[in-house]
């Protein structure tokens, strides 16, 4: 198992990414000029402000060499994991619905934060249904993690079962849409979230259960 | 070279928590009586081929799932 961790100037986990990774196969850093994804399993892209976070979070890293590469990645059915300012990439990809906002009380958080997994019903071509139906203990560091999407495509989400996790009750640090912490898309093989599995995959920094997600994301291949 | 003002704002419906943050202020201050502010961004610009402006705003500027933007045009250009 061969990970790739992309790196865009401004991002700041990705060495946890690394870390995290290789604690289930071999990992490398993608520089964001480059589309180079050879030998390559699975992607994350990490959690940071890529490229300053200006204009809109992920809004410009959406346009790197990188992401360029990731997106015919996905596209051919290689699991790619979004964390954080990852996930917020991810949307503005379009390689997954929605839109990240302001957190409704326009303040940072940094916290733990429980996470129900969904239980996610076996899909054709869905793959992250080797993660139980659980709940996981993982930090949430963010502004912007404001999960929204019209009502419509929320509705949708559900049916087809792309909610991969929410805030359990009481949890919900930013004022998400329908307590959503992540989604994946329909193939099944792109999955985001705003908490970060990364920071939770030693028991000295309080929690293992981010372990959960990578090994999810490993058997994604749609 | 036209020069161009592009104002981006979310869209109705849509919670903005800085105008809300904004809003509330203002009473403090001693300013009654002002609603439904709306924080948003503003980008102006020169380009050769005005023509190309709408198709930039909707592929960077803004994020058209969850803004609204305007084109306007400056000195008359």
């Amino acid at each position: 198992m061969v990970w790739g961790v992309v790196q865009f100037p401004g991002s700041c986990d990705e060495r946890d990414a690394l870390h995290a990774c290789g604690l289930s196969g071999e990992a490398r850093l993608v520089w964001h000029e480059s589309r180079d994804l050879d030998g390559i399993d699975a992607v994350v892209v990490p959690g940071g402000f890529s490229y300053g976070d200006y204009l809109r979070a992920g809004a410009i890293a959406r346009f790197s060499p990188a992401m360029e590469a990731v997106a015919e990645f996905a596209a051919a059915g290689g699991p790619v994991l979004g964390i954080c300012n990852g996930f917020q990439v991810l949307c503005e990809t379009d390689l997954l619905p929605g839109a990240l906002l302001v957190n409704e009380s326009l303040r940072f958080v940094c916290r733990q934060v429980e996470l129900d997994v969904a239980a996610l019903s076996p899909q054709e071509g869905g793959k992250l249904d080797n993660i139980a139906e659980q709940t996981l203990s993982i930090p949430a560091k963010h502004g912007e993690g404001r999960y929204w999407a019209p009502d419509e495509t929320l509705d949708q989400l559900e049916a087809n079962g792309q909610i991969a996790f929410r805030y359990a009750p009481g949890h919900n640090p930013n004022g998400s849409a329908r307590d959503i912490a992540g989604v994946r898309n329909a193939a099944g093989n792109v999955l985001g979230l705003m908490p970060h599995p990364e920071h939770a995959v030693d028991a000295m920094t309080g929690s293992t259960d981010g372990l959960a997600v990578f090994e999810a994301v490993a058997g994604a291949r749609a | 070279m036209a020069k161009a003002r592009v104002l981006i704002r979310p869209k109705e419906g849509i919670l903005d928590p800085q105008g809300k943050a904004v809003e509330r202020a203002l009473p403090a201050l001693g300013f009654e009586g002002v609603g439904h502010v709306r924080v948003g961004r503003m980008v102006e610009l020169e380009a050769e081929d005005p023509a190309q402006l709408p198709a930039l705003c909707e592929k960077l500027l803004a994020n058209p799932l969850i803004e609204d933007f305007e084109i306007e045009s400056i000195d008359g250009a």
